[in-house]
């Protein structure tokens, strides 16, 4: 049984507010021949100036420090590729970092400059991520990703990383979901509702119209977990600007409070050990006693079933931003969905629903923007720009994106940003004739996970509109 | 390349002793699009590293003699006190201290439980598996963690009763010289090269 002290267990407190001032993404691809990384990145920069109406030399004279997040050296055979980066921007000579932390990398990169504003260290810093995909033939890709579990005991063993996770699954799918078909169809509509919300992103690389059945029928990579039950792999790039206050109400009328936490946990499952479930504001000390009676093989904790980090990331950010209940103080949020399973696993992790039942917060259609149920909107929408399944997975680039579609959200420019034909057609793709406007009516608060393939990393970014902020006790 | 040509190690008086060749140098290829427009090139390298397993070795040395090594924290001091590491652990993950080897094949032999499986086709490059791959996490009584292996035959079932087979014959020195069977498979049944 592991113990964690109340040292650890500390909330972070900033020694000011930190804002999100602007960010910017690039168009997704399984592969973008035409371009070199520092031309998509180049693309999101630009795309963040815009969006307050600046040059992007106007807003690098603001930029005091630079944090780079790119998971995969071995993706772009180039070490150090953030110095290069660094230069192509044309910002030398301020300080900047390069920032890895598998899948959460876009998240951490965040946590970083969150860090850095939040100190005093710099007033105005810049977070970019990206990752490149596609230079190498999707099996050396697959070994490359394996190359993140640990080489000696892990990697040996299929070179394929799927399948380190898929044992989670598993035990998730036989423990919680007790092999039920009607469990089975949740995951399915998991795929379903985000590839569908990817039709509407002129940046989404996934785009699909499909059915239940057709991921059901879809081939099994793992079983339980199908083709169209796993995320993409992609190519792309995002940033995010950070300020102080004073900075922040220079470049905007509108900037966001911002809260980072991050997590870990052992980067092998195998070395998981037993402990009592940490609690999140919304949950009680005796509600688990029985996890074990309602799901038989539950009791351990966290087991191949729950991600610590993901929980721990929640337990300091909800505390940072006052958030007690995400359900009812987030307005939307956007989820690592890796695999739709783990999709189902997160939402209990962060409290959205308590453990075990997961599964019931696709079934209420409260994460839907609109309830299938009801018709009227969803009571927290998930992965509205089409997630990992239909959006992207550009591993040092996804945190950031979803932290920068939930902040277009909240400023209402959802559709601004999504609409405009003459980005469908500069990215080469077609604006489907149903085309609708996802735009969360009223959002305030929202929440984005980043999160590392079998959980070594979570973060947690919860963006809070400056009028809406809750209070923290 | 031969393999008799490619690099070997050894280490003598704390050094290693490198013999053959460690890298070998292709021409690169040009990357046209179909107007005959250059897209990029193409890198092409083969590099052998060198790895030490250091405080591991005896774990994956233990594999090639039939033995499955684990480790403990004998701290009195240390809440992990008596506990069983399998993955081998050199040092406490609590205390830092050094953990004694344990030998765990008995244990393993009695009582060792798949907690979790999966079965795939799919695999990375360099994969030496044989396909479909079946991963089985097997957890042992007495040890809090759960050590992720292959089964070798038969298909695997949470709860299954298994048992570790070695590649004694001619050891990898790898995490691949151990396997494991359901218990109560035939010596016959068993992949050529291991013995139980
Ligand atoms: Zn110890």
């Amino acid at each position: 049984m592991i113990k964690f002290s109340d040292k650890q267990l500390k909330i972070p407190q900033m020694q000011r507010p930190v804002f999100l001032v602007t960010g910017g993404m690039s168009k997704f691809g399984r592969a973008v021949p035409e371009k070199r990384t520092e031309e998509l990145v180049i693309d999101a920069f630009v795309e963040a100036a815009e969006f307050i109406d600046k040059s992007s030399a106007e807003l690098k004279e603001y930029i005091h420090s630079c944090y780079y997040g790119h998971f995969a050296d071995h993706f772009g055979d180039q070490l150090l590729g953030e110095a290069l980066i660094h230069d192509r921007l044309g910002l030398d000579p301020l300080g900047n970092v390069g920032i890895k932390t598998g899948g959460a990398t876009g998240g951490s990169t965040l946590w970083e400059a969150f860090k850095a504003v939040a100190s005093g260290y710099s007033d105005c810093v810049l977070a970019m991520g990206w990752e490149r995909m596609d230079e190498v033939p999707t099996d050396e890709g697959n070994n490359y990703i394996a190359s993140a579990a640990d080489k000696d005991w892990e990697t040996p063993l299929g070179h394929i990383y799927t399948g380190y996770y898929a044992v989670m699954a598993q035990k998730y799918w036989q423990v919680f979901g007790k092999e039920e078909e009607s469990f089975r169809r949740t995951m399915a509509e998991i795929a379903v509702k985000n590839r569908g919300y990817a039709r509407m992103n002129p940046h989404a690389q996934g785009p699909m119209k499909i059915t239940v059945e057709d991921v059901m029928n879809s081939p099994v990579v793992a079983y339980p977990l199908r083709a169209l039950d796993c995320c993409l792999m992609s190519v792309g790039a995002a940033c995010a600007i950070l300020c102080d206050e004073k900075t922040a109400y220079e470049l905007t009328d509108n900037p966001l409070m911002i809260h980072v936490a991050a997590g870990s946990h052992t980067l092998r499952v195998a070395d998981r050990r037993n402990m009592e479930i940490p609690l999140l504001p919304n949950e009680s000390p005796d509600q688990y006693k029985d996890l074990g009676d309602r799901f038989p093989g539950g009791d351990r904790y966290p087991g191949f079933t729950g991600f610590l980090a993901a929980r721990m990331a929640a337990y300091y950010c909800y505390r940072m931003a006052g958030v007690v209940d995400p359900t009812e103080d987030l307005d939307l949020v956007e989820l690592h969905d890796a695999f739709t399973i783990s999709d189902i696993q997160t939402y209990e992790d962060i409290g959205i629903r308590p453990y075990g039942e997961g599964r019931t917060y696709v079934e209420s259609g409260d994460c839907y923007h609109t309830n299938p149920h009801t018709g009227k909107p969803g009571k927290l929408p998930s992965n509205l720009c089409g997630g990992l399944l239909g959006c992207m997975h550009a591993v040092g680039a996804t945190g950031i994106m979803q932290t920068v579609e939930i902040g277009q959200h909240i400023w209402g420019r959802w559709a601004e940003m999504h609409e405009d034909q003459s980005k469908w057609d500069r990215f080469g793709r077609t604006k489907p004739a149903d085309w609708t406007n996802l735009q969360v009516e009223g959002a305030n608060r929202g929440l984005a996970i980043s999160h590392a393939g079998v959980g070594s990393h979570v973060t947690a970014t919860i963006l809070v509109h400056p009028d809406h902020q809750l209070e923290r006790n | 390349m031969s393999t008799a040509e490619r690099g070997k190690v050894r280490v003598e008086k704390g050094r290693y002793r490198l013999d053959g060749k460690f890298h070998y140098g292709y021409p690169n290829d040009p990357i046209w699009n179909e107007d005959g427009k250059l897209m990029g090139v193409t890198n092409p390298r083969d590099v052998t590293h060198v790895h030490m397993y250091g405080g591991e070795a005896p774990f994956f040395e233990g594999l090639g003699k039939g033995k499955l090594l684990g480790t403990c924290c004998d701290n009195p001091d240390c809440e992990a006190d008596g506990s069983i590491f399998i993955p081998f652990r050199i040092h406490c993950p609590d205390c830092l201290g050094k953990n004694t080897i344990v030998d765990m094949t008995d244990t393993a032999r009695k009582g060792a439980t798949v907690h979790t499986f999966m079965t795939t086709e799919r695999t990375g490059a360099f994969n030496t598996l044989p396909k479909p791959i079946r991963f089985v996490n097997v957890e042992f009584e007495g040890v809090p963690t759960i050590l992720m292996g292959y089964l070798s035959v038969g298909k695997p079932e949470i709860g299954m009763k298994v048992v570790p087979i070695f590649n004694t014959a001619s050891p990898t020195y790898t995490i691949l010289d151990l396997s494991w069977v359901p218990d109560g498979t035939n010596e016959s049944e068993i992949p050529e090269g291991f013995t139980f």
